[in-house]
């Protein structure tokens, strides 16, 4: 196993955090812990981001953006996509998980609890709008690879559930 | 170049390849809304997965050739899956058991995998094997579901677990390629995945309240090539427009 220990230079990290996860704009890539590395060498930026999901169609986006973001700060930059360390939920910054709950999304639960509540059914997941527990999953598979669908009991909206991965 | 490298990685991606084709081909048209987006979401997981297997195999291959070339501009028989992948999609019953029965292979095998000495190849199985759990999960539910329905969806689900039943042996035969593989310790010997296999399989399904089929008649040939007949269907679509517009990008 690889060490999942992130090496960011300081003078970087105003920069990447204005980047975006495209599909959920209020979060930052920073946030997300999707960037693993970033320094300088030879006046060259580089970066190396790993993907939340094997198929998620944001990372070439994401690359493009930090590339955009960089240039705009005077750098150029290489941005590598790395697969090992796999990209897991507890690299999301509680920073993050706010942003998500702001937005919308409940945010991931603890290994476990994630199990008690897609396998199980057991009523765990907080509903974003009215802070219910009192919700049901509709689908284990959602809008998007990372998300699944709920509904709350309580409010009655719909809404997104971003799953555990370990 | 690696030749017997080159073909283990497509002996896995095309696999991978194959199902997420079947699966996507049912945007639009599952059972209900969340079923067609959770079909559509398994087969975006394993074009990921395929995409990072073909870079690989592109930099193994180490010509000009790229990860979409591979995917795109082979023959039919050029590619290594196994025959469960690309049986059709009779009704949502063999949809589903073809993606159980693929599913608790792939998980087996990930599991294996990950402990391979190539770098890349257990990089690409740590990350996917997340990923095939839940695969896992929402194809076994729907064995359950299906098999411990209605009389109706019992007798389809029996009939599709039957049918595709003849497709797994083939799961567990090792290629020359395989072969190369284990002795470096980068491949997986999947003949010892058997038992673990049908076992899980064989619980799953006596907890939907279905049969295990007692057949012993198998088929195989995916491996090496030799494809059902579906498989030509399935390349005139996928390789529609790189037929039709070489080189085209989007
Ligand atoms: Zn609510």
């Amino acid at each position: 196993m690889i060490e999942a220990e992130q090496n960011i230079d300081v003078k970087l990290i105003a920069i990447l955090e204005k980047v975006s996860d495209p599909e959920i704009p209020v979060l930052s890539i920073m946030d997300m812990g999707v960037v693993r590395s970033a320094f300088i060498e030879n006046g060259v930026v580089k970066v190396q981001i790993t993907p939340t999901y094997s198929g998620c169609p944001a990372m070439d986006v994401i690359g493009d953006d930090i590339k955009a973001a960089l240039k705009l700060a005077g750098f150029e930059s290489e941005v590598e996509l790395i697969l090992a360390p796999a990209w897991t939920t507890d690299w999301i910054t509680p920073r993050g998980r706010k942003a998500l709950e702001d937005y919308g999304i409940a945010a991931p639960l603890g290994e476990e609890a994630d199990k008690d509540v897609l396998l199980h059914g057991k009523r765990l997941v907080k509903c974003p709008q009215c802070g219910s527990t009192n919700t049901k999953m509709i689908s284990q598979f959602g809008s998007t690879a990372c998300k699944a669908q709920f509904q709350c009991n309580d409010c009655q909206e719909p809404f997104d559930y971003f799953k555990c991965l370990k | 170049m690696k030749e017997n490298l080159y073909k283990y990685i497509l002996g896995i991606a095309d696999n991978s390849l194959i199902l997420g084709q079947r699966m996507g081909a049912l945007t639009g048209h599952g059972p209900s809304l969340e079923t067609d987006i959770a079909c559509t979401n398994i087969s975006l997981d394993l074009f990921g997965q395929v995409r990072s297997y073909y870079q690989y195999a592109a930099k193994i291959a180490g010509d000009k050739r790229t990860e979409d070339d591979i995917a795109m501009l082979r023959q039919e028989r050029e590619y290594l899956n196994v025959l469960l992948v690309e049986q059709p999609d009779t009704d949502f019953a063999y949809t589903m058991a073809r993606q159980f029965l693929f599913d608790v292979y792939h998980f087996l095998f990930l599991t294996e995998l990950q402990k391979s000495t190539d770098l890349t190849l257990s990089a690409i199985a740590n990350k996917s094997i997340k990923e095939v759990s839940y695969h896992q999960r929402f194809s076994s539910d729907w064995i359950k579901r299906l098999g411990d329905g209605t009389e109706e969806s019992h007798k389809r689900m029996q009939t599709a677990i039957n049918d595709l039943w003849t497709y797994t042996d083939e799961l567990f035969h090792q290629t020359d390629a395989d072969k190369a593989m284990i002795s470096e310790g980068i491949g997986v010997d999947v003949s010892k995945l058997k038992e673990a296999y049908y076992k899980k399989v064989s619980d799953i399904l006596e907890e939907s309240t279905l049969e295990v089929p007692e057949s012993k008649y198998f088929q195989k040939g995916g491996k090496q090539g030799i494809h059902t007949e579906h498989m030509g269907y399935i390349l005139a679509e996928l390789q529609y427009m790189q037929r039709a517009y070489p080189n085209m990008e989007w």
